[in-house]
């Protein structure tokens, strides 16, 4: 690792300012960023920690009934928190890594970074969640740009991510055996306007919604409803942990798993 | 009754205390006065001609001391291998010399190649990305699989080994045409192709070395993570450094786990020591995780074609393997005889077979140095004859289990000499797998897997029957087989005036709980409290000259100069007690901690004795010294034939491919059972790394030598929820013929016997779910493999 000042943050105002200064960096829980640093592959001159930023953390519900989840959050409180709100959110997070990976990982660390694997941006995309900054409000739909790539600009914090909560949820994730991220990880969540169905770690783009299934879903909330579709393997990755193929495969077992799970 | 203490009593390990408290001292806590921190500049490709390395600018940055290249060490000796194996022709493997740090070419990707020493690991680390930075290395091809290395003659690893080939070795080869006209005849053959994939050992301690210099006195001291100390110093004097052998300090202190790859001597060893010499400080070193993946030696590394020619009632006989075993850049110590003698002479199992023929070739490649990992050769034998078996078994439509009864040696065979040079002393292998059949009720299994298919679920069984040989080893038959070291333990037991003991052990405890169980066998062949029994290990200026711990050998070894040298104290006490109670030497008996005159109420008490020893007012000196205190050095004559029967039970689901272990039971022989509690932890652990090697352990490189697998997001560990709840028993007990103890060694069997039931237990479902097209899957059975495997 290499030498960097370290600031404390106290509101978002100061996070603001101090990433103002060049090869400042946001620092959330670390679990990616900090690795990366000790392997001197990244060298931020000042990390600006997020999580001592108190109205960036918690849990609530808004007038429109919408889970509320302040950006430096931790996996390990939504997983508590948001249980008797949104079951589903709270099971993923309950999920993620393990229990030190939960009690520091953050929210808005996880969406910030987008890694292709990771399972909150299936829930952020999966639920139509809009991503709220310091400087505006983003739709899921418009926030996930491809790998590691948002629509973030350069110093802008997640300071809340806002869960509309639907009458049915399930996330259901197959996990890479080294890491445990997700090799295939799909989110499905229906709403009275339709059915959203996210998946994350199959894609070279990273998180994507698979519309053909959604429609089917639409019409019939039922497993049995995505038999005949297929999702094709040209977009899906292919690594030492699995083809294409076998990817493509696991997003239609791992959508009817979350289907049933739902249902 | 179970007791309670000595042998036989599950006495809890005392070592835990420190080891979970976070008391115990690894070579990084150790913090030395005035220490200075070496960071390894290393190779970034994996084959490549190194041009230049400048080094001014890392040499005017702040803190740096001092900077080593290849150049530095040109003029003294190399590591060598431990074992000398010839050809088929007669000829000597090819050994090229292992440096201190490359000189010339690099030849895998973490090859070091440069060092820098400075204040604090930091400034060390700066420097070392400025001389990366100055160096040039012009790339070369990389030499990354077997079968290419070989065939290609102009890319070389080692400019001169021609085909990269190190030895082409045939065992045995007298045997080869009997087993060639006994496979022609055979009326069913059975061929498998397999590989046994490469491992990382990932101890969880790394690797750490502190080289200490007293200018004063010229003595050095090296403190690392070792396994065997007494070998590392011997290499560092004998043949790498050439610092007199007295004036060399090795110290093993609390390691973290081994599994093999603490046994070698490595470069950082003698760089920091050479450093230490230059700077008069002391410097340390200790492995990032990512230089554990890349410069450990690796386990494993086979591609093997094996036949099995057979009755068509499931009869073996003959056993015909050609396999390419993969040595990486460089001979680590052990690499040349783990693959030969550790492997091919296992090629018979337990079965009576009459022909059996082994050819092996040693390859260099662009990758880490492979070398012994836990079971060391009889996991790759173990692995290759059970699938090979089971292969046959299906392919003749028998029952697996039938056709291991039909050819498992029987207890009146023993001693049994197989065709592959080993002389099995006795066994019981009828007894552990009735064992394993009655504890995993194999006999409910069809309506466990009825259940399973309700569920959706494919299940199924799979058996392994394994032997090995441990308690490594004799050396008078090790030295025919080209072994540069004898293979012997040693162990020194002193009687303090108090009658408290300690025993200095050559044999290294990095996990295995030898600090309790040794200690129970000298507190019942002594009669007195374990507590009073203190073992000692791990510094070469406390402990005899020992080889250290692997091979399952510390007990069957070291523990029977420990027994003979408690042998030596009894007698030695005998004396003492004729003298004191006034009687012929040859009346005392010793019983109970007590000595006493035959036939009478005469008697001291062994505390008594060892009193006397230190307080001597009226010894006759001429004929009784005083001290209490005997060495002993061991020799096996044989080595140790552990064996069992282990059976797992799968599930598979479908829709994915992930295999989930229902079920593993093992019935194991190991002999004489000291520690119940420790012999089961071995077990447990043993299996644990099997089933990981099957399922989830892979180590991948790229077509340009460049590990893919070098952290923990790419190499599966098995974690707890990979694994089942074991069945274990040992309760089938042929002694050990040839130790004072019965014992036979129970540290690798896990993993030997593991892997095989767990892939013929994947195959075995998949053809009751009806793909009897699958007749192999290569390790790991990751998801995503077993479903491809479906799909065909």
């Amino acid at each position: 690792m290499y030498n960097f000042e370290f600031a404390k943050a106290k509101t978002i105002a100061d996070a603001v300012k101090a990433l103002s200064s060049e090869d400042a960096q946001a620092l959330g829980g670390g679990q990616t960023l900090l690795p990366t640093m000790k392997q001197r592959l990244a060298a931020p001159t000042t990390l600006v920690s997020l999580n001592t930023i108190p109205e960036m953390i918690g849990v609530c519900v808004n007038d429109r009934g919408e889970v509320c989840i302040g950006g430096a959050t931790t996996h390990a409180t939504v997983a508590r928190e948001a249980a008797a709100h949104y079951p589903a959110l709270a099971a993923l997070a309950s999920h993620i890594g393990d229990p030190a990976v939960r009690n520091r990982g953050t929210i808005g660390g996880s969406l910030a970074n987008n890694d292709p694997s990771a399972c909150y941006p299936a829930a952020a995309l999966g639920s139509g969640a809009v991503i709220k900054t310091n400087a505006r409000d983003i739709a899921a739909d418009d926030y996930f740009l491809g790998m590691f790539t948002t629509a973030l600009d350069e110093g802008e914090i997640i300071t809340e991510v806002r869960f509309p909560v639907p009458q049915k949820a399930n996330y259901q994730k197959f996990v890479q055996p080294a890491s445990r991220f997700a090799l295939v990880g799909v989110y499905v969540a229906k709403y009275a306007g339709g059915v959203r169905v996210a998946v994350t770690g199959a894609a070279s783009d990273g998180v994507f919604r698979w519309a053909e299934a959604e429609a089917a879903l639409s019409a019939d909330f039922a497993a049995t409803a995505l038999d005949a579709l297929a999702v094709p393997g040209n977009d899906m990755i292919a690594d030492l942990h699995g083809s294409a193929d076998y990817r493509a495969h696991l997003v239609k077992v791992m959508t009817k798993r979350a289907v049933a799970a739902a249902a | 009754m179970p007791k309670d203490t000595g042998i036989g009593a599950r006495s809890k390990r005392r070592e835990d205390i420190r080891f979970l408290t976070g008391r115990g001292a690894y070579t990084d806590n150790l913090a030395m006065q005035g220490q200075v921190h070496a960071v390894m500049v290393r190779a970034n490709v994996a084959h490549g001609r190194i041009v230049s390395i400048d080094t001014s600018a890392a040499q005017a940055m702040p803190g740096v001391l001092a900077i080593f290249t290849g150049a530095d060490f040109a003029d003294v000796g190399g590591n060598p291998a431990g074992w000398l194996i010839h050809s088929r022709d007669g000829s000597p493997m090819r050994e090229p010399k292992r440096p201190v740090l490359a000189h010339g070419k690099v030849r895998h990707v973490g090859d070091a190649y440069a060092a820098v020493v400075a204040e604090t690991y930091e400034q060390a680390r700066d420097a070392a990305e400025a001389v990366a930075a100055g160096t040039e290395i012009e790339e070369l091809p990389a030499i990354v699989g077997m079968a290419g290395a070989v065939a290609n003659a102009d890319n070389r690893v080692h400019d001169e080994i021609p085909d990269n080939l190190c030895f082409d070795w045939g065992w045995i080869e007298d045997n080869r045409d009997a087993v060639d006209a006994a496979m022609k005849a055979a009326p069913h053959v059975t061929t498998l192709e397999l590989v046994n994939n490469r491992l990382v050992p990932n101890a969880m301690e790394p690797r750490a070395s502190i080289g200490e210099f007293n200018p004063g006195t010229g003595d050095y001291k090296l403190t690392t993570t070792s396994q065997n100390p007494h070998l590392t110093k011997l290499l560092v004097c004998a043949f790498v450094l050439g610092i007199p052998e007295h004036k060399l300090t090795v110290v093993a202190p609390d390691v973290g786990g081994g599994f093999g790859s603490k046994i070698y001597h490595y470069g950082e060893e003698a760089l920091v020591l050479a450093a230490a010499k230059k700077l008069g400080r002391p410097v340390r070193w200790t492995a990032e995780r990512s230089e554990s993946f890349l410069t450990d030696a690796h386990g494993r590394d086979h591609v093997t074609t094996i036949e099995v020619g057979a009755t068509l009632d499931g009869e073996i006989l003959a056993i015909r393997t050609n396999t390419l075993a993969n040595v990486g850049a460089y001979l680590s110590n052990f690499s040349t005889v783990t693959p030969t003698f550790l492997h091919g002479t296992l090629m018979a199992g337990p079965y009576k077979v009459p022909h059996v023929y082994v050819n092996l070739k040693a390859v260099f490649t662009n990758t880490a140095p492979v070398d012994a990992y836990r079971g060391a050769g009889r996991p790759e034998a173990t692995y290759s004859l059970e699938r090979a078996i089971d292969k046959m078994a299906r392919e003749l439509k028998l029952d697996p289990v039938a056709v291991r009864r039909k050819n498992l040696l029987t207890p009146d065979q023993f001693p049994y000499t197989t065709p592959v040079g080993l002389v099995y002393d006795v066994g019981n292998y009828q007894a552990t797998l009735d064992k394993a059949l009655d504890m995993a009720d194999l006999a409910g299994f069809e309506a466990r897997a009825a259940k399973s298919r309700a569920e959706g679920k494919l299940r199924g069984v799979g058996l392994s029957t394994w032997i090995e040989a441990c308690g490594i080893a004799p050396s008078h038959l090790v030295g025919q087989l080209g072994s540069r070291v004898g293979l012997y333990d040693a162990a020194t037991v002193r009687v303090g005036a108090t009658g408290t003991i300690q025993v200095m052990t050559g044999a290294h405890s990095h996990g295995q709980g030898h600090e309790t169980v040794f200690a129970q066998v000298v507190a019942d062949k002594l009669g007195i409290a374990e507590a009073a029994v203190e073992i000692v290990h791990g510094d070469t200026s406390k402990i005899p000259f020992g080889m250290g711990s692997y091979g399952s050998r510390s007990l069957a070894v070291c523990g029977s100069a420990m027994d003979r040298a408690l042998d030596k104290i009894i007698a030695k006490g005998k004396k003492i007690a004729a003298h004191m109670l006034e009687a012929a030497e040859g009346d005392i008996t010793f019983e109970n901690g007590s000595f006493s005159v035959a036939g009478t109420d005469k008697a001291k008490s062994f505390g008594e004795i060892a009193f006397s020893a230190y307080v001597p007012h009226n010894y006759p000196l001429e004929t009784l010294e005083p001290g209490l205190e005997e060495t002993a050095f061991y020799d096996p004559n044989n080595w140790t034939y552990p064996a069992g029967a282990y059976l797992c039970e799968v599930e598979i689901d479908p829709d994915t491919g992930k295999v989930t272990i229902c079920s593993f039971t093992c019935a194991d022989d190991f002999g004489n059972v000291m520690n119940p509690m420790v012999v089961e932890g071995q077990v447990h652990g043993g299996v644990a790394q099997g089933i990981g090697q099957a399922l989830v352990e892979h180590t991948a490189y790229d077509e340009n030598g460049q590990l893919l697998t070098a952290s923990y997001m790419d190499y599966a560990m098995p974690r707890a929820d990979d694994l089942p709840f074991y069945q274990v028993d040992h309760s089938c007990v042929t002694p050990c013929s040839h130790n004072p103890l019965g014992v036979k060694g129970c540290g690798e069997a896990g993993a030997i016997g593991s892997p095989p039931a767990v892939v013929n237990a994947v195959i075995d479902a998949l053809h009751r779910g009806g793909m009897t097209q699958v007749s192999h899957i290569d390790m790991p059975l990751t998801p995503a493999r077993v479903w491809a495997a479906m799909q065909v």
